[in-house]
């Protein structure tokens, strides 16, 4: 190649990255909203609440000491079972969310090969999505065995509809021309799928994972109160017994301790998100 | 003049093409041309004449309906209207995913990749991605990701169309360049006047629907075309008779 003929380099310029540095105002908002939370939850507990419902919410410091405070009191008080049952719920969220994941996306890949397949399944994922999952648990139980495959059941149930939903939108986004891109080259179904569509996909793809994370735990919690046995169990049953027994400080700290669940695999999603595709895609805020 | 049947050594040659869609819209009517090796064509014609739909059939992605296009299909270079990059690969994965395609080892692929990426220009900018790019830029990535299989006919469809002037007329340059380096034959797509006379060899105009070619104009100028050409009265008069023909065509 003679160099005479090599063009000389462009002159536009490279578009800077405009993506924000995280500054201390960034940290200022959710401090404050914590404060604001604590405020609210000290005036229901002293002020709001008449007197004698006062033990349905303990004040903040009451449930710090008595609930995270207390390492083990008895068979269920205390810290440690707490957190028992939090990571017997959590391996039950976590296998199902894996479940949910192959099982979501191979639905979604076949969905988007073919329209008949899309139309014929749809209706019936979001009858699954909007069916309360509670009225079916008798259901379950009947049909399946072992409390373990029907926790994780529940989880699926629960937590699928992102996944199949935004996998599929996903798929289905590539622009009709890099789709004649491709077209032009004589490529297979597969190679399309793997080279432009799975990576087209992708940003959709991680808003379903986030969403059905967060679903996961609310599907273990879930199943925790209906199918449980004997032994360790998960943290949903753990919170209904310290419900039944009105004991306000574990029952508030076992409910604070499956949120942190649901917020760290959200958090943990959106952390392998930015890991996967922060390079290229850049969410648009709008300013 | 347009009814004549093209020359059979052409690389790529249209017999009485017809078009007619699904619905019943005829886009294109007995359209017949054809273009040799170092022959640049450019289609002008009114908006929705049919000019895109001839790219699509010489590309096997639309098939039309009357008369015969041959072309070696296997040696297209198929510029669109916007670059098409994908937005998950740098500058040199994008420019390597044709040869990809065509399953050609990693190595040679790499060596033509940069090649390509030399050859308009955007050495340096190798492990950038597309949103990094500016307009420009975008389009000479796409132009390389074409270049890289070496094809003997490119086909463009007004791929400069949404760049500022400036940076389109640079473009001009630039594609002359390859087209001269590389030796491919062209069919380019434009509205515009300037553009189709300062790039082609043959300038062919184009009717409104159902698209018929009315006019053909040969280019006198000859190669290397600089950018003060465009002032010079030749070039402008030829500009005006192409623009009446258009004239012509709108009615």
């Amino acid at each position: 190649m003679s160099t005479s003929n090599v063009v000389t380099s462009p002159v536009e310029e490279v578009i800077p990255d405009k993506r924000d540095k995280v500054s201390f105002a960034d940290y200022l908002g959710p401090v404050v909203v914590f404060l604001v939370f604590i405020g609210v939850w000290y005036l229901l507990s002293t002020v709001v609440l008449p007197e004698q419902k006062r033990f349905l919410l303990p004040t903040p410091h009451k449930v710090i000491k008595e609930g995270f405070f207390v390492w083990q009191s008895g068979e269920r008080r205390g810290l440690q079972p707490i957190l028992m049952s939090l990571w017997d719920s959590a391996k039950v969220a976590l296998l199902g969310l894996g479940i949910t994941i192959v099982m979501g996306m191979s639905l979604a890949v076949l969905m988007s090969s073919s329209r008949w397949l899309e139309r014929a399944t749809w209706p019936y994922l979001v009858a699954v999505q909007s069916a309360p999952v509670l009225a079916l648990t008798p259901l379950i139980r009947a049909l399946i065995d072992g409390t373990q495959t029907q926790r994780l059941l529940v989880v699926v149930l629960i937590a699928i509809f992102p996944i199949v939903s935004n996998t599929l939108f996903g798929l289905l986004s590539a622009d009709k021309s890099q789709h004649e891109l491709f077209t032009l080259q004589g490529a297979s179904k597969w190679t399309r799928l793997v080279k432009l569509q799975f990576p087209a996909a992708l940003p959709n793809i991680f808003v379903g994972l986030r969403i059905s994370a967060g679903l996961a735990v609310i599907g273990a919690v879930v199943g925790d109160f209906y199918f449980r046995q004997g032994g360790v169990v998960g943290i949903g049953a753990q919170i209904d017994v310290y419900r039944n027994r009105l004991w306000g400080p574990e029952l508030i700290t076992a409910i604070i301790l499956a949120s942190a669940l649901g917020l760290v695999v959200f958090l943990f999603f959106g952390w392998v998100s930015r890991r996967a595709i922060g390079k290229w895609h850049i969410i648009n805020r709008g300013h | 003049m347009s009814e004549a049947p093209a020359s059979t050594s052409a690389l790529l040659s249209f017999n009485n093409v017809s078009m007619t869609f699904d619905d019943g819209t005829k886009a294109l009517d007995n359209v017949s041309f054809g273009i040799n090796a170092g022959e640049f064509v450019t289609v002008v014609g009114p908006s929705g004449c049919g000019k895109s739909t001839l790219l699509r059939i010489a590309s096997n992605l639309e098939a039309n309906t009357g008369g015969t296009c041959s072309i070696d299909r296997n040696s297209i270079g198929y510029v669109f209207q916007d670059a098409t990059l994908m937005p998950w690969r740098t500058v040199a994965r994008n420019v390597e995913l044709i040869a990809e395609l065509h399953k050609l080892p990693k190595a040679d692929r790499h060596q033509l990749a940069a090649e390509a990426i030399e050859l308009v220009g955007l050495s340096g900018f190798e492990d950038k991605y597309p949103r990094q790019l500016s307009g420009g830029m975008r389009m000479r990535a796409s132009l390389a990701r074409s270049l890289v299989m070496k094809p003997k006919v490119f086909l463009f469809d007004e791929p400069f169309g949404a760049l500022d002037e400036i940076t389109r007329e640079r473009l001009n340059d630039e594609l002359l360049r390859l087209f001269q380096h590389e030796g491919f034959a062209g069919l380019f797509i434009t509205h515009s006047i300037t553009e189709a006379v300062y790039m082609s060899t043959k300038v062919l105009v184009m009717s409104a629907r159902p698209g018929k070619i009315i006019a053909e104009f040969d280019v006198p100028f000859a190669y290397p075309r600089n950018h003060d050409l465009r002032y010079e009265p030749e070039f402008g008069e030829l500009c005006g008779k192409i623009s009446h023909a258009l004239r012509g065509a709108h009615q």
